[in-house]
């Protein structure tokens, strides 16, 4: 388990995971109310936080280990479709900005905790509901499973193997989630964050200055790819990809804030301000993430390899660990584990918060509504502390005892069936023109769709441009060539946006068939001004007495 | 629908309409659309066009969202 384990790294690592697991636990009494025993206390902070709290909660939320490892990992292997990552962080906050903060009001006023509260509030369809929150959960699980990937890589570079040290930090988290709720990763995020500043800062000048700077970086990289026999890789867009590349960015940052756990973020802060505020500042995120993407050319100069690689026999070994391997080989050990705990606390927070989101959904939209319909408040609370343990065991046990792959597989076709609830949820806050039932189908024909897509999709290892092997038959990618479809081209489009767009027609399709035979309409229980209301509103209660 | 408006709502009544609001979409336009900045020249510092302008588009998106919550703040 400890084999050629860097000492100092090891040191700097535990003492920092320890100092934030301390934290975790704190945290209960941090701006805490009388009692936790209220889903509003322990699974939105109170519903009260502020911009800061807001800006390093959702930004720790959004921008997860996972993301820091694989992106930068994407870039090395793949070059400037990995770069997708800074036009989907660009768009995502003006595309959300105004809908977000109708999110905000209706939700406060009504007292929702998820986004599928709100779909059976204004749908009156328990059963698109009930989709939602399944979809919610199932999108999510993958989610959390690869943030241990993420906290995995750092271990590894580390020297540390085997399964026994992840399990005893997911343990640690679960405790101090069950323990503090969404608190304990809002006062987390402020760590992680700051760590990860610093750490990126550090890097984006030491690195390029050590390693003869940008041109020099950028050279090899160009060199690496000019070598390889596959067309779609290059410093530059290969021309079918380009498609891909915007509608990737552009259904990835459809998808971002349909996520359970972004909603909980969005839904734990105090005022339309405070969103407004954010989606202003949370760019500076976006930036990071763009200079950590860069990381992945300097590992191609430092000639960095994945641990577990081997050259030689074509093997590629772990992508993920480039960036630790990058650290490890251009930091002294103190300030290489500085940065391998900034990652390994990146994956506590989002881990955190999705777990808590998860349990929310199987709490409002699952146990009140079909096992304990007169659960009091407390008994929500209790129902979704045991939940968010629930579903930390469910994560690590598909690492463990699953191939990583699989969770992998899951995370991809989880942004693309996450999609599939924006009709509902998006859409429905501005119109409910969508018929209830027509929503159901349109969803079920993006979900049909999105499946069969991605699992049209090989993974290929190019031998020669127009040669390849499949190394994997089937959810290899979400790049969907559009000659499957006969189009007469090579380009190829993001497999989540085509189902989107199935599910829109099928949504307006399905509309006006179920208008043609009368069929009914649900009840809407919100009122159009209710979706400007802000905190100064006498509706808008800071903890509502009935919840629902 | 006509509805009692309760007490004190008075300014909830309003809507978060503004023709300073489509200035969201600029964002958008300046990275989706890939021909625009495919290429390489010029450089700075050495990082090609594509990815020192797609970080430069931060900025973009950060001041239009900033012009558009200042706005509707008042």
């Amino acid at each position: 388990m400890f084999d050629d384990v860097n000492a100092v790294q090891l040191t700097v690592f535990t003492v920092l995971f320890a100092a934030v697991s301390v934290l975790g636990f704190v945290a209960a009494r941090w701006r805490a109310a009388d009692d936790l025993e209220h889903l509003d206390e322990w699974g939105l902070g109170g519903r009260n936080f502020g911009s800061w709290i807001t800006w390093f909660l959702i930004g720790g939320d959004l921008y997860t280990a996972y993301t820091f490892v694989a992106v930068p990992a994407l870039v090395f292997s793949a070059g400037a479709i990995g770069f997708f990552a800074v036009p989907y962080t660009i768009v995502v906050y003006p595309i959300v900005f105004l809908v977000l903060i109708r999110l905000w009001s209706i939700s406060h006023v009504h007292g929702f905790v998820t986004p599928a509260d709100f779909v059976r509030a204004r749908h009156g369809s328990s059963t698109l509901a009930l989709l939602v929150a399944i979809t919610g959960i199932v999108a999510t699980m993958p989610y959390i499973a690869l943030q241990l990937v993420g906290i995995e890589a750092v271990l590894k570079a580390m020297g540390v193997t085997g399964h026994i040290p992840i399990i005893v930090a997911f343990t640690i988290l679960a405790a101090y989630t069950y323990n503090s709720g969404l608190r304990a990763p809002a006062l987390i995020a402020f760590v992680k964050d700051t760590l990860i500043y610093i750490v990126i800062i550090v890097a984006v000048i030491v690195i390029p200055y050590k390693l003869g700077g940008w041109d020099e970086i950028f050279g090899a990289a160009e060199a690496k790819f000019a070598a390889s026999p596959n067309p779609g890789d290059g410093v530059l867009l290969a021309g079918p990809s380009q498609l891909q590349y915007a509608t990737l960015a552009l259904g990835s940052a459809l998808a971002l804030f349909l996520y359970p756990h972004s909603i909980t973020g969005v839904l734990a802060s105090r005022d339309r301000n405070v969103i407004k505020r954010n989606m202003a500042a949370l760019p500076a995120y976006s930036f990071v993430l763009g200079l950590l993407a860069l990381l992945g050319y300097m590992a191609i100069k430092a000639g960095v390899v994945p641990i577990g690689a081997d050259p030689e026999a074509g093997e590629p070994g772990d992508p993920n660990t480039i960036v630790p391997q990058l650290f490890d080989a251009m930091f002294p050990s103190w300030f290489a584990g500085v940065a391998f705990a900034a990652i390994g606390i990146g994956a506590l927070v989002p881990a955190a918060i999705m777990s808590i989101a998860a349990a929310n959904l199987w709490t409002r939209n699952i146990y009140v509504e079909y096992i304990n319909k007169d659960a009091t408040p407390k008994q929500e609370a209790k129902s979704s502390k045991l939940a968010s343990l629930v579903v930390k065991v469910g994560a690590l046990a598909a690492i463990i005892a699953l191939d990583p792959e699989f969770s992998i597989d899951l995370q991809l076709i989880g942004g693309i069936i996450i999609l599939q609830t924006l009709p509902a949820v998006a859409i429905g806050l501005y119109t409910r023109w969508i018929h209830r039932w027509a929503l159901v189908a349109g969803w079920a024909a993006g979900m049909a769709v999105g499946f069969w897509t991605t699992y049209q999709i090989p993974q290929k290892k190019f031998t020669s441009p127009t040669e390849f092997t499949v190394t994997k038959e089937h959810f290899g990618g979400s790049a969907f060539p559009l000659s499957e479809l006969g189009y007469d081209t090579t380009w190829t489009i993001y497999a989540g946006f085509l189902a989107l767009l199935v599910n829109l027609v099928v949504c307006v399709v399905g509309t006006f068939v179920l208008r043609a035979l009368n069929a009914p309409d649900g009840e809407d229980a919100t009122r159009g001004s209710e979706y400007f209301a802000d905190r100064d509103d006498p509706r808008v209660t800071d903890v509502p007495e009935a919840v629902g | 629908m006509s509805e009692q408006v309760p007490e004190g709502t008075r300014r909830e009544q309003r809507s978060d309409h503004s023709p300073w609001n489509w200035l969201l979409v600029i964002p958008l336009f300046a990275t989706l659309i890939p021909p625009l900045f495919n290429r390489t020249s010029p450089d700075l510092f050495g990082i090609p066009f594509f990815y020192w302008y797609q970080l430069a588009a931060i900025a973009i998106g950060v001041s239009t969202t900033l012009i558009v919550y200042r706005i509707s703040r008042r």
